[in-house]
């Protein structure tokens, strides 16, 4: 019970306080400073953690020879490949360096030609899909949906030469067309409407993270039962 | 009627191809648009055109190849600029494949000055140590600027290649954020410019410009104009600044060094047909509703 | 098989003979390695070892850059081809970006940070063959606590010790939320508070301006009545109802910029990615 629940109720006490302590005492801005760094060099345990985790995952689902096996394989392979070459550097111009990306090396070769067009491509999809919504979802239903569509209407006028285009009213670039109307909405309305739920989040996080340094807000231990 | 309900129901794969097309054709065809720069793009040039020579500019570059077509203008441009005002550059990354984004940025910059001085005889200085440090990334996102706010070689024992931070000359300059007279942020989430603004340029004092993908940008006006001096959201703002910098600098004038604007031919086709199919969409839904009335 | 499939096979078979026509005809890369010729000015010695002059020389050097980018363009048209329907072509290339992505991440993490952050501070001498920077500088062993902490985040796979992963996640939770509380208090709550009330009738150079304060009046009420939208301890009637109201419709004109900019964002992206189809890949581009 003391390491699953009390110990780390205190850690995140002491944390939590220090750091903040770092912000109003010169006195104390190096034990932060400290604990922050510790706190950079654990995110990367996490992210080998992650790692570990989806070979679990893909190990368990191979090994059972499960539905969708080869996909777990061809995930391993592409996971161990990619740490192999870039863990022992391989074809580094420099042989062992601290950038594993420099240029020439089959780490880098790993990026432009494998990493690069999957991660691109992948978020590229998003486009179709966000065109058949606008078909689909965009609708003026009512007066707030309305008030919504000629917004994003401006908008997309706006941001492009089509704006300065159809504001024949004025000058391109000199006058108030819609490309300054799309600013403009930017600027004032949205400015406006944005700034509102930027208060209620930031209410909400400084309430959350008092909460959690004060071990009232536990939800980041789970249920205990584990 | 037949065709209404063709319209009406038609296959997402026609949408698709209609879409890709009108990204498709324009690149093919090469179509091209002027661009206007509006009064917040010309606000960030002008305070880049303003720095005075050795002013001491961190730029950090936060985000992925996912990004890239967004963000890479817009760095490409602010390198540039940022080297022709004779600025010391110091780099660094908050995502891991930010340091590659900033490897890209920096060869292309040198190709640029190699081409600049090959044409006009005129040599931009970029030496390594001297008019520009490399960092490279660091894991921790806010925990990493938190640190760099009042000790930057705490976080950095070494730059990105293995060099001593103490034995570089640009480094002994700039201890600190607060040391810096310009932040530059280009990023395209989270970690990114809303934590360089709440865990560095707020609390260092120092002033911040930022170029964001388009769909973040709406969230950060809140920081304009004290917190954040200027945002370039998306390409098509990214595009008004390569036209600015073509204008003040003829070198950078050609169009194929300008990726923001040959894109935005086919931004504009593409917005064209997503604007085409929210009125189609709507005409469809108030034809079913009235026709739902008259039932 | 389908109609529909026959039409998508028969499609990708004739864009395939095309592609193969262009590379064969040297329209594009090809997907083989080819010779790439380069011409370099070569000294010209007499029996003496005296310069008499330069001689232009051709070189080929093998280029595997046709087969990469080919491999490439697969992988763009893998994920692509999820538009049609889901696939084992879509799959094996959403496998294979997760594999590497997670390798990737890992590696960067343990080049930039471990090395320099943690075993440069642990064991200076041991990493200076890598990090030169740090030769004989004196251990720091306080480092040993993140490298702890760091181990005890790794028992998270264990089903046994799995629980003492809480003491690493205690230290992260805490860490983020001193920092949170701090920065959020002030930038996102203080700040904003602070750059919203300000004078709302706006005189500039050529003295009052009547657009400059209607813009500042639409900031002011905007985010006061945006609030009251968010206000759910008092019922929204009357005046309040009337503020909140006002206020939905700024969200509204908010959440229509969001979507205008989102729209602008996705394209951008597709743009990137046709233009390494078209120009990289096919060499399509006219002019």
């Amino acid at each position: 019970m003391f390491v699953k629940r009390t110990l780390p109720l205190w850690i995140t006490f002491v944390v939590g306080t220090v750091i903040i302590l770092s912000k109003l005492s010169p006195k104390t801005t190096g034990l932060g400073e400290d604990f922050t760094i510790y706190f950079d060099i654990i995110a990367v345990f996490a992210f080998i953690l992650g790692g570990g985790n989806l070979v679990k995952i893909h190990a368990d689902k191979l090994s059972k020879m499960g539905a969708g096996w080869g996909y777990s394989a061809v995930c391993l392979i592409g996971f161990f490949a990619t740490l192999f070459i870039g863990l022992f550097e391989i074809g580094h111009p420099k042989g062992w360096s601290t950038d594993p990306t420099a240029s020439g090396s089959a780490f880098n070769f790993i990026y432009d030609y494998v990493f690069k067009p999957l991660a691109a491509t992948m978020f590229a999809l998003l486009a179709f899909y966000v065109a058949s919504a606008s078909y689909r979802a965009f609708r003026a239903k009512n007066l707030e949906a309305t008030v919504l569509l000629v917004a994003a209407f401006v908008i997309l006028l706006g941001r492009t030469f089509i704006g300065s285009f159809v504001s024949f009213w004025t000058e391109p670039g000199t006058g108030f067309g819609i490309p300054e109307l799309a600013e403009w909405i930017m600027d004032y309305p949205n400015r406006a409407g944005q700034r509102a739920i930027m208060i209620g989040i930031a209410l909400g996080i400084v309430s959350t993270s008092l909460k959690i340094i004060l071990g009232i807000d536990r939800g980041y231990l789970g249920s205990g039962q584990e | 009627m037949a065709f209404y309900d063709k319209i009406r129901n038609i296959d997402r794969r026609v949408i698709f191809l209609l879409i890709g097309l009108s990204v498709a054709l324009p690149l093919i065809f090469t179509i091209r648009f002027p661009e206007f720069p509006t009064p917040m793009v010309k606000q960030i040039f002008g305070l880049m055109e303003d720095l005075p020579p050795g002013a001491k500019v961190l730029v950090s570059f936060d985000y992925d190849p996912a990004s890239e077509p967004e963000l890479q203008p817009m760095a490409t441009a602010w390198m540039r600029q940022l080297a022709e005002k004779r600025a010391k550059i110091y780099i660094m990354a908050l995502w891991p494949i930010g340091q590659d984004m900033a490897r890209l940025s920096i060869d292309a910059l040198k190709r640029d000055l190699a081409d600049k001085e090959r044409e006009t005889g005129e040599k931009v200085p970029f030496e390594y140590g001297v008019n520009y440090v490399n960092l490279g990334f660091k894991s921790g996102a806010q925990g990493v600027i938190n640190v760099v706010l009042t000790d930057f070689e705490k976080m950095y024992p070494t730059d990105a290649a293995g060099q001593a931070l103490s034995t570089i000359p640009l480094m002994k300059e700039a201890r600190s954020l607060k040391d810096f007279d310009l932040i530059v942020n280009i990023s395209a989430g989270t970690p990114g410019l809303k934590e360089w603004i709440q865990f560095g340029a707020d609390p260092a004092g120092v002033r911040i410009v930022g170029g964001s993908t388009a769909v973040q940008a709406p969230l950060l006006y809140p920081y304009y104009p004290k917190q954040l001096y200027g945002l370039l959201g998306g390409l098509k703002p990214a595009a008004e600044y390569e036209k600015l910098m073509g204008d003040r600098y003829p070198q950078y004038a050609d169009i194929q060094k300008n990726k923001g604007r040959i894109r935005m031919g086919a931004q504009a086709v593409a917005h064209l047909v997503i604007m085409a199919f929210i009125i189609i969409g709507n005409i469809t839904f108030f034809i079913d509703r009235r026709r739902e009335r008259s039932r | 098989m389908s109609r529909g499939r026959i039409v998508f096979l028969v499609a990708g078979g004739l864009f395939l003979a095309f592609l193969l026509f262009r590379s064969a005809t040297g329209g594009m890369v090809p997907p083989w390695p080819h010779t790439v010729e380069t011409q370099a000015m070569e000294p010209q010695y007499n029996e003496f070892g005296l310069l008499v002059g330069e001689n232009a020389v051709t070189t080929g050097a093998t280029s595997w850059k046709g087969p990469l980018t080919w491999f490439a363009a697969f992988l763009t048209l893998c994920i692509l081809s999820f538009l049609y329907d889901d696939n084992p072509l879509y799959k094996f290339a959403e496998h294979l970006f997760v594999g590497v992505s997670a390798a990737y991440w890992m590696v960067m993490g343990f080049w930039t940070t471990l090395v320099p952050n943690l075993f440069g501070k642990l064991t200076p001498n041991l990493v200076s063959g890598v990090l030169e920077g740090v030769k004989d500088n004196t251990p720091e062993w306080h480092y040993v606590i993140p490298l702890i902490f760091g181990i005890l985040l790794l028992t998270r796979i264990s089903e046994k010790f799995g629980y003492l992963s809480r003491l690493s996640l205690a230290f992260i939770v805490g860490t983020t939320a001193g920092l949170n509380f701090v920065q959020y208090l002030k930038s996102d709550f203080m700040l904003q508070i602070t750059q919203t009330i300000t004078p709302l009738v706006a005189i500039g150079a050529e003295g009052f301006s009547f657009w400059g304060t209607f813009s500042n009046i639409v900031l002011f009420v905007g985010v006061i009545c945006g609030l009251i939208y968010f206000f759910f301890s008092k019922e929204h009637t009357g005046v309040f109802g009337a503020a909140s109201r006002i206020g939905i419709w700024v969200l509204m004109i908010s959440f229509g910029a969001s979507f205008g900019f989102t729209v602008m964002g996705r394209i951008a992206l597709l743009v990137g990615r046709m233009e390494f189809l078209l120009r990289d890949w096919m060499n399509l581009v006219v002019g």
